[in-house]
């Protein structure tokens, strides 16, 4: 068991990235990135999720046996899901707002129980809860970066109404294209598929290239 | 016998289960005690902040959001708020609601004692992003066309979108949209017509 939170890291944020190389949880990757902040506001809402339902699931990984673990786990991350949502609903009303749709949603994203079974269940406690913090982010910066093209491209603006998620002092986040009307492709779900397609793309492009660096500096240099 | 072997035990396992769903519906009933109050004074906050959008200000003295009144429709109740200056009902808000492209479509309007529309914001909608969503009032103001708009004005027949002769704007790529708003207005003032002297507390 690595213990090597770095390691972690860097397999949340990039190399297991949910989105780009587990293509996991499309369904809410779809739905909710038609713009930079409607998939920030998801994906900071799913990296809380994870991260409890990681360490949850971690503390109790000696108490359940492995026959009933996917039903135990599943009632644990549905409660979970359900607590934030009433909770963001009582005391964070506007923020919920904004993102109340979605936190019903992170019930049905497959990297949640993914995690739990994949690594909460076989890892400690604090290496859990960094997986989870890890994928989480990795997520979320998938989904806002898919978001941002999709806003850009579809309605020619940048984090629009970012200050209702993050509060007034982001405002400088929001900006507008003038004059460009935008191509409704980009917003409706096709589009999405399309620019997760050439992403997709892009990264098996961009690690073959590292690759070959790598494989070419790995004569002379000792790293 | 240690823990390990009793955990593979065929009894262990349904009492778990049994543990966990406890544990679980107790988690869920605390937190919905703890939070159903805080969740309802937000509700009621929205409500009124909505409410308080279709009216124009000033327009009402009282607390209309517990000036209530139902008034069936089509066998569904509809919650009507009175607004009132002093002892007089001056208009009333109520929900309507019309099938759209994609889902109901929910609007709220404000009309006031003569059956002239004071305001409508649609609440709820499932319309395509880009094309049907320029019915809410921070995309576009075509909303804003309704306000002054009564069942005389324009004419009965006029109550449409331009495409089937009617004096609304329709949006380019989406005519199902706008006309199913037109159409849940215009049953809405109806629906306000025939209820007009209950509405306003009149004697008949």
């Amino acid at each position: 068991m690595s213990e090597n939170y770095g390691s972690i890291m860097k397999e949340g944020l990039w190399e297991q990235n949910v989105v780009f190389a587990q293509l996991l949880a499309m369904c809410p990757t779809m739905a909710v990135t038609t713009s930079g902040t409607n998939g920030l506001g998801m994906g900071l809402a799913t990296t809380a999720v994870l991260v409890v339902s990681n360490i949850l699931v971690s503390m109790i990984r000696h108490t359940v046996s492995s026959q009933v673990r996917i039903p135990v786990f599943v009632v644990l991350i549905a409660t979970l899901v359900t607590v934030v949502d009433m909770a963001m609903n009582a005391w964070l009303h506007d923020l919920y707002k904004v993102l109340g749709l979605f936190i019903a949603l992170i019930v049905v994203n497959c990297a949640i129980l993914g995690r739990a079974e994949a690594f909460a269940v076989k890892n400690g406690v604090a290496a859990s809860a960094v997986d989870g913090l890890a994928m989480g982010l990795g997520f979320t910066g998938a989904l806002t970066f898919i978001g941002l093209i999709r806003e850009f491209l579809g309605s020619g603006t940048l984090f629009a109404q970012a200050s209702n998620l993050l509060g007034p002092s982001f405002a400088f986040l929001e900006m507008k294209l003038p004059g460009y009307g935008g191509a409704l492709l980009m917003i409706l779900p096709p589009g999405g598929f399309a620019i997760l397609g050439f992403l997709l793309a892009g990264k098996r492009v961009m690690e073959k290239r590292l690759e070959e660096r790598a494989a070419a500096h790995a004569e002379p240099a000792t790293a | 016998m240690n823990f390990e072997s009793f955990r593979e035990k065929m009894g262990y396992q349904p009492v778990l289960l049994g543990v966990f769903a406890l544990l679980a519906s107790g988690a869920l009933a605390w937190a919905s005690g703890a939070t159903s109050e805080a969740i309802a004074a937000a509700e009621a906050k929205d409500l009124r902040d909505s409410l308080s959008e279709v009216l124009p200000k000033g327009f009402a003295d009282n607390d209309f959001l517990n000036d209530k009144l139902e008034i069936e429709r089509n066998g569904k109740p509809v919650t009507i708020y009175r607004a009132r200056q002093g002892e007089t009902v001056r208009g009333a808000v109520f929900k309507v609601a019309e099938r759209g492209y994609a889902a109901d479509i929910q609007v709220l309007m404000a009309v006031d004692a003569e059956g002239k529309t004071l305001g409508v914001r649609v609440l709820k909608h499932a319309e395509t992003p880009g094309l049907g969503d320029k019915i809410e009032v921070s995309k576009a103001p075509w909303i804003k066309d309704f306000d002054g708009k009564s069942l005389g004005d324009p004419a009965p027949e006029k109550w449409g979108v331009k495409k089937d002769s009617g004096v609304f704007d329709q949006f380019a790529g989406a005519t199902i949209t706008p006309r199913a708003v037109v159409k849940a207005v215009k049953g809405g003032l109806e629906f306000y017509g025939e209820h007009r002297k209950e509405i306003l507390g009149e004697k008949s």
